[in-house]
């Protein structure tokens, strides 16, 4: 049924893996050979608004991504915990109802509590 | 339903009667791995020229016309010339990791591409876990395109790959309660039993209203994901020259051009595959008939049309909402969206445990 079953699917995984980075190596390869080569100081610099940029760029940013970076990790996490019991939910029946009735209930408290909090409003 | 798996058994079992069992095994992986690259290639190809021809067209213009008949040979000239571009080193770059951020963007949208059932046998991973997979690597994604805007050292490229991340972050929460709230109806996350459970009806008949309402979040959620749409912040081109790539030259833009479009594809296969069925022809329980004809359209042809037609959708929301701004877009998500999933999550419950689904 499936493609090969004798290879494995971790071998599968591999070779896409490793078709990917040959992709990138292959295609900068060809790029490197056919490419036109020449250099100039003002050609490395960054592009910003013509005049020289001013400062680091790496620098500290905005908190307010961060605060939706913290938020995502709570609600991925979740995510995670409901992928076995969406599995098994038609076997259980009702009793899963209650199971996610409960973890669902705590769930929306603390996006609630965040949303009180005004950690969703962008500042 | 023609079955490839019987073609590639038998070049299987054809291989191993002529040779040791790991000549067989890499001769394959290498036959997997062009098989891979071609389809990626060629499926870049075409929805460049897809997006461009359909662009073109809701704007009663005709698009590019010039490089062959109705300029089919233009994404070629493309190729072409975004190979010979200069790759430029900038100044200031934090160079490891402006070299890596494309192989992450690119090998996590191989990998995807991977996963996907293309037809009848014609899927190269087959985890018991498949869907889970491909969203973990979905997920890796993001990664690259913060290394690329952080590590070009250029404001522009910075602010681009933070509301990228935001963004990304924020919208794969609604997309995997969406897949999940399928994965409930269904019992599994093997891709290829996905389908089969669809056979005699597809889940969004199957599910109804919770299933078409996953759907409609699936949609919103993967517009969002691509970076596509109203939701284009990253690459904002009048705020942000070119968002998180504006650094990249020549074909090391080019990877980042080749990645959307064919997560563009990936996310509308997806969707094919979770709610229209994949490569399930369309059944209606009852119609025999009907059933035996649909039957007779190879399965690739179902897959490819199901996904071209998402991708059709996802490309029409560009032109037809405004782009939205960076607060709008995260409220929108955690105040509308993502509660809304939850709760279709919960529905979607109630109806597989009181059995009101087909």
């Amino acid at each position: 049924m499936s493609l090969l079953l004798e290879i494995g699917n971790g071998t599968l995984a591999v070779t896409a893996v490793l078709t990917g980075i040959l992709l990138v190596v292959a295609a900068t390869v060809i790029a490197k050979l056919i490419s036109p080569k020449s250099y100039s100081v003002k050609k490395s610099d960054t592009f910003e608004c013509g005049i020289p940029t001013r400062g680091q760029s790496m620098i500290q940013f905005k908190s307010g991504y961060y605060i939706f970076a913290i938020l995502f990790l709570i609600f991925d996490v979740e995510t995670v915990f409901l992928y076995p019991w969406a599995v098994v939910a038609k076997s259980l029946g009702t009793t899963s109802l209650l199971c996610i009735g409960i973890f669902m209930v705590i769930l929306v408290l603390g996006l609630a509590y965040a949303w009180k909090k005004g950690a969703l409003k962008w500042q | 339903m023609f079955d490839f798996g019987k073609w590639t058994s038998a070049f299987n079992d054809l291989l191993l009667g002529c040779m040791p069992e790991w000549a067989a095994v890499l001769i394959e992986c290498v036959l997997i791995a062009v098989a891979i690259l071609g389809a990626y290639t060629v499926l870049a190809l075409f929805y460049i020229l897809y997006e461009r021809k359909l662009c073109a067209w809701f704007q009663c213009r005709l698009g590019p016309m010039r490089v062959g008949k109705w300029g089919l040979l233009q994404v070629f000239a493309d190729m072409f010339k975004i190979l010979i571009k200069e790759i430029i080193s900038i100044k200031g770059t934090d160079k490891f990791l402006f070299r890596l951020a494309p192989f992450i963007v690119i090998t996590s949208s191989v990998v995807m591409l991977a996963c996907l059932p293309w037809g009848n046998g014609l899927q190269i991973i087959n985890f018991n876990i498949g869907i889970f997979f491909v969203l973990a690597v979905s997920s890796l994604g993001v990664l690259g395109i913060l290394l690329a805007g952080w590590s070009s050292n250029n404001k522009y490229t910075l602010i681009g790959a933070m509301r990228s991340g935001a963004q990304m972050v924020s919208y794969e929460i609604s997309l995997g309660l969406a897949i999940i709230t399928i994965v409930v109806l269904s019992g599994t996350m093997n891709i290829n039993e996905l389908v089969w459970q669809q056979e005699t009806a597809w889940f969004l008949f199957r599910g109804h209203i919770p299933a078409i309402i996953a759907f409609l979040i699936y949609i919103v959620a993967a517009t969002a994901e691509t970076n596509r749409g109203p939701f284009d912040l990253p690459e904002a081109e009048h705020e942000l020259v070119a968002g998180y790539h504006t650094e990249y030259s020549g074909i090391t833009f080019g990877f980042y051009y080749l990645a959307e479009y064919l997560n563009l594809f990936i996310v509308s296969g997806i969707a094919s595959l979770m709610f229209l069925g994949g490569w399930m022809p369309l059944h209606i329980p009852g119609w025999d008939g009907f059933n035996e004809i649909m039957n007779y359209i190879p399965s690739v042809v179902w897959f490819l049309l199901k996904s071209f037609f998402i991708s059709f959708v996802i490309i029409w929301f560009k032109w037809t909402f405004p782009r939205v701004r960076i607060d709008q877009l995260l409220a929108f998500e955690w105040k509308y969206l993502m509660p809304l999933s939850l709760a279709n999550l919960v529905l979607m419950a109630v109806f597989v445990a009181l059995g009101w689904h087909f």
